[in-house]
C-alpha cells in the first residue's frame, strides 16, 4: 500500500511538473537560463534565490521540479525492483527511469540549442509519456488492480469498449503532439478568434501555422466524439461498475474544462496562466483515459500473468515480493 | 540488484560531475580584423543627410512591468521604445547603403561597439557594427541578463551576464540587416544591430536626422529599417564632394 501511495505521489509531482513546463512556454523563458545543467555558472541546487528574477523564476523552478521528479522516479524504480513481484510492472519502472532520464537530456539539448522545434515538441511529448507510466504504475499497483475490481463480479471482457478506450486514448495523446508542436511553433494564436476561424467554420486562408492551429481545433472535435463514445458506452453497459464509471465521469468533467480552457486561451491572447493550465488538463485528460483503458482490460493482464507463470492477483497485504519460484 | 544499481550509482556520479559550482565568464575571443586599405578619397568623397518623418499619430509608450525583477522596478518607470518621435522625427531608425558600392573593401574597426545592459534596457537600442568588428556586451546592472542574439546568416548565441560588470565579447562574420536581441530574464529588453561590409549607415537620432559621412562617388540603393514599420529603400545618386539630402517618410 505504501509503494501505491508512493507512485500516486510520483504520479502527481509528475504533473505539477507538466504545469511548470507549460508556464515556461508560456512565458517565452525557455532561454532565460542560457546553460545546462548548470544555472549561470551555479550548481542547479545553489543557485542563489535572490537571483530568481523575471524568466529564470519559471526556468530554474521548472529545473529544480525535474530534478526532483527524477529523483522520485530513480527510488521508485528500485523500490520496485526490491518489493513489486510482477516482472512487468517493474518493468514499467524501468522504463519510466530511462524515459525520464531521456526526458532530462532533452530539456538540456533544447536549451543548448536554442530550442530547435523537433527537440521541443520531443520534449513535451515524452513528458506525457513519463506521465503515463508513472500513472500506470499507480494504477497498477493500487489494491482494486490487484483484486482485480472483483466486489461487483467478474470484470467484464467487453471488446466493444476496449476498442473504443483505446482508440480514445491514443487520439487525447495525438492531439496532444499537435497541440505541442502548436506551441513549439508558434501558431497557437494563427487563427484567432474562437469558436470560428476568420469568422468562417473553415479557415479562408491557409499556411503551415493556420494549418497545424486548425487541426488542433479540428483533433479537440474528435477526441470529444470519441470520448462521449466511451463514456456513454460504459455509462449504458456499465453502470454498476465504479472502477469504470468513475473514470468516465472525470473524463467527460477534465474534458469539458479542457476546451474551455483551450477556448480562453486564444480569447486571452494566450495568458500564461490558462495556457498552462490547458497544458496539464490535456495531461490529465489523457491520464484518465489511460486508467479507464487498463481498467477495461484488467483481465489480459490476468492473462499475460498466466501465460508467464506469474500470479496476478496476490496477497495485497504482503507489499513485499515473493520468494523466487513461487513466481 | 548490482546489475541494476551500478548504472543508477554511475549516473548520479555523472550527474555530479556535470553540476559544478561558481559563477564564470568566457569571452569569445574576436578573429583579428584583416588589414584593408581605405579605399575611400577624402578628396572626392561626399554624404548623405536627411531626417525620418513620421506621418500618423504612434501609439502612446505604455509602462512596462517590471515588477517581475524588484532591482528592475527600482529603476524607476520605463516606456516602450517602440515608436520614439522628437520635433516631428522618427528616431531609431537605421539607414544604410544597401547595393551600389561593388567590390570595394573597407577596413574593420577594431574598436569594439559597446552594447550596455543598464537600468534593465539595452544602450543603444538600434545601431550598426562591421562584420568582423568586435561587439562588447556590457551588464552595467545588479542583476542578471541574458544576451540572446537570433540572426538568420550568423551564429546564433545565448551568453548569461549574472553579474555585474561582466563583459562578453562576439564578433558577427556576415553581413546581415537586422540582427535581433532579446534577454529572456527580462522580456521588455530588445535592441537590434545592423552587420555589414561596409561603414556607410546611421541611426536616426533627435528629429529623426542622420547623417553618413565618407561615401565614395556614386549611386546607391539606400535603406531605412524600421523595427515595427519595416523598410522603405531610395535611390540617390552623390557626385564629388558632394552631400545629399534624403528624407525617408514612414506612414502608420
Amino acid at each position: 500500500m505504501r509503494l501505491h501511495l508512493y507512485a500516486v505521489l510520483v504520479a502527481l509531482s509528475t504533473a505539477v511538473l507538466i504545469f511548470a513546463g507549460g508556464l515556461v512556454t508560456s512565458t517565452g523563458s525557455g532561454l532565460s537560463v542560457p546553460d545546462w545543467p548548470t544555472t549561470y555558472g551555479w550548481s542547479m541546487f545553489t543557485f542563489p534565490l535572490d537571483k530568481m528574477v523575471g524568466g529564470i523564476r519559471f526556468e530554474h523552478t521548472h529545473r529544480l521540479i525535474a530534478s526532483t521528479v527524477g529523483f522520485l522516479i530513480v527510488v521508485l524504480a528500485v523500490w520496485l525492483r526490491l518489493a513489486e513481484p510482477r516482472r512487468w510492472v517493474r518493468r514499467l519502472g524501468y522504463i519510466a527511469l530511462g524515459a525520464v532520464i531521456t526526458q532530462g537530456i532533452l530539456g538540456g539539448i533544447t536549451v543548448l540549442w536554442f530550442l530547435p522545434d523537433p527537440i521541443s515538441i520531443a520534449h513535451a511529448s515524452l513528458a506525457q509519456l513519463v506521465f503515463c507510466l508513472t500513472i500506470a504504475i499507480a494504477l497498477t499497483t493500487s489494491a482494486g488492480w490487484k483484486r482485480a475490481y472483483s466486489e461487483g463480479g467478474p470484470v467484464p471482457d467487453d471488446r466493444i469498449l476496449q476498442q473504443i478506450g483505446t482508440a480514445t486514448t491514443v487520439l487525447v495523446y495525438v492531439q496532444i503532439l499537435v497541440g505541442a508542436t502548436m506551441r513549439h511553433t508558434d501558431a497557437g494564436l494563427a487563427i484567432p478568434d474562437f469558436p470560428l476561424a476568420f469568422g468562417h467554420l473553415i479557415p479562408p486562408a491557409w499556411d503551415p501555422k493556420i494549418a497545424v492551429h486548425f487541426a488542433h481545433r479540428v483533433g479537440a472535435l474528435v477526441v470529444t466524439c470519441f470520448t462521449i463514445a466511451t463514456t456513454a458506452h460504459v455509462f449504458y453497459h456499465h453502470r454498476p461498475r465504479r472502477e469504470l464509471c468513475r473514470p468516465s465521469a472525470l473524463l467527460l468533467t477534465l474534458l469539458t474544462l479542457q476546451i474551455t480552457l483551450g477556448a480562453l486561451t486564444v480569447l486571452s491572447q494566450k495568458h500564461y496562466m490558462i495556457n498552462s493550465l490547458h497544458v496539464v488538463t490535456g495531461a490529465s485528460v489523457l491520464a484518465t483515459s489511460l486508467v479507464l483503458t487498463l481498467r477495461t482490460r484488467r483481465r489480459s493482464f490476468d492473462r499475460l500473468a498466466g501465460s508467464r507463470g506469474q500470479d496476478e492477483t496476490y496477497d495485497m497485504h504482503r507489499d513485499v515480493r515473493p520468494a523466487r519460484g513461487h513466481a | 540488484m548490482n546489475t541494476f544499481l551500478r548504472p543508477c550509482v554511475a549516473l548520479l556520479l555523472l550527474g555530479s560531475i556535470a553540476c559544478g559550482g561558481g559563477s564564470s565568464e568566457n569571452a569569445s575571443t574576436p578573429a583579428p580584423a584583416a588589414s584593408v586599405a581605405d579605399p575611400v578619397n577624402l578628396e572626392t568623397a561626399g554624404g548623405l543627410k536627411g531626417s525620418i518623418k513620421l506621418e500618423g499619430t504612434p501609439p502612446a509608450a505604455q509602462t512596462i512591468n517590471r515588477r517581475s525583477d524588484p532591482y528592475c522596478e527600482q529603476q524607476g518607470e520605463a516606456k516602450t521604445q517602440n515608436f520614439v518621435v522628437s520635433n516631428g522625427g522618427l528616431e531609431n531608425v537605421f539607414i544604410y547603403v544597401k547595393d551600389g558600392l561593388g567590390e570595394m573593401k573597407f577596413p574593420v574597426p577594431t574598436t569594439p561597439v559597446v552594447l550596455d545592459q543598464h537600468g534593465c534596457t539595452y544602450a543603444p537600442r538600434v545601431f550598426g557594427i562591421q562584420a568582423g568588428q568586435p561587439l562588447e556586451i556590457l551588464n552595467s546592472d545588479e542583476t542578471l541578463h541574458n544576451i540572446h542574439a537570433l540572426p538568420m546568416s550568423n551564429r546564433e548565441f545565448n551568453r548569461g551576464q549574472a553579474l555585474k560588470g561582466l563583459k562578453h565579447t562576439h564578433v558577427f562574420t556576415t553581413a546581415e540587416v537586422m540582427v535581433p536581441f532579446k534577454c529572456d530574464v527580462h522580456n521588455w529588453m530588445n535592441a537590434w544591430v545592423g552587420v555589414l561590409n561596409h561603414p556607410f549607415y546611421a541611426v536616426s537620432g533627435s528629429g529623426g536626422t542622420f547623417d553618413i559621412q565618407r561615401l565614395p562617388p556614386g549611386t546607391y540603393t539606400i535603406e531605412a529599417w524600421h523595427e515595427k514599420l519595416g523598410t522603405q529603400t531610395q535611390m540617390v545618386t552623390i557626385g564629388p564632394k558632394e552631400t545629399k539630402e534624403l528624407s525617408f517618410t514612414f506612414k502608420l
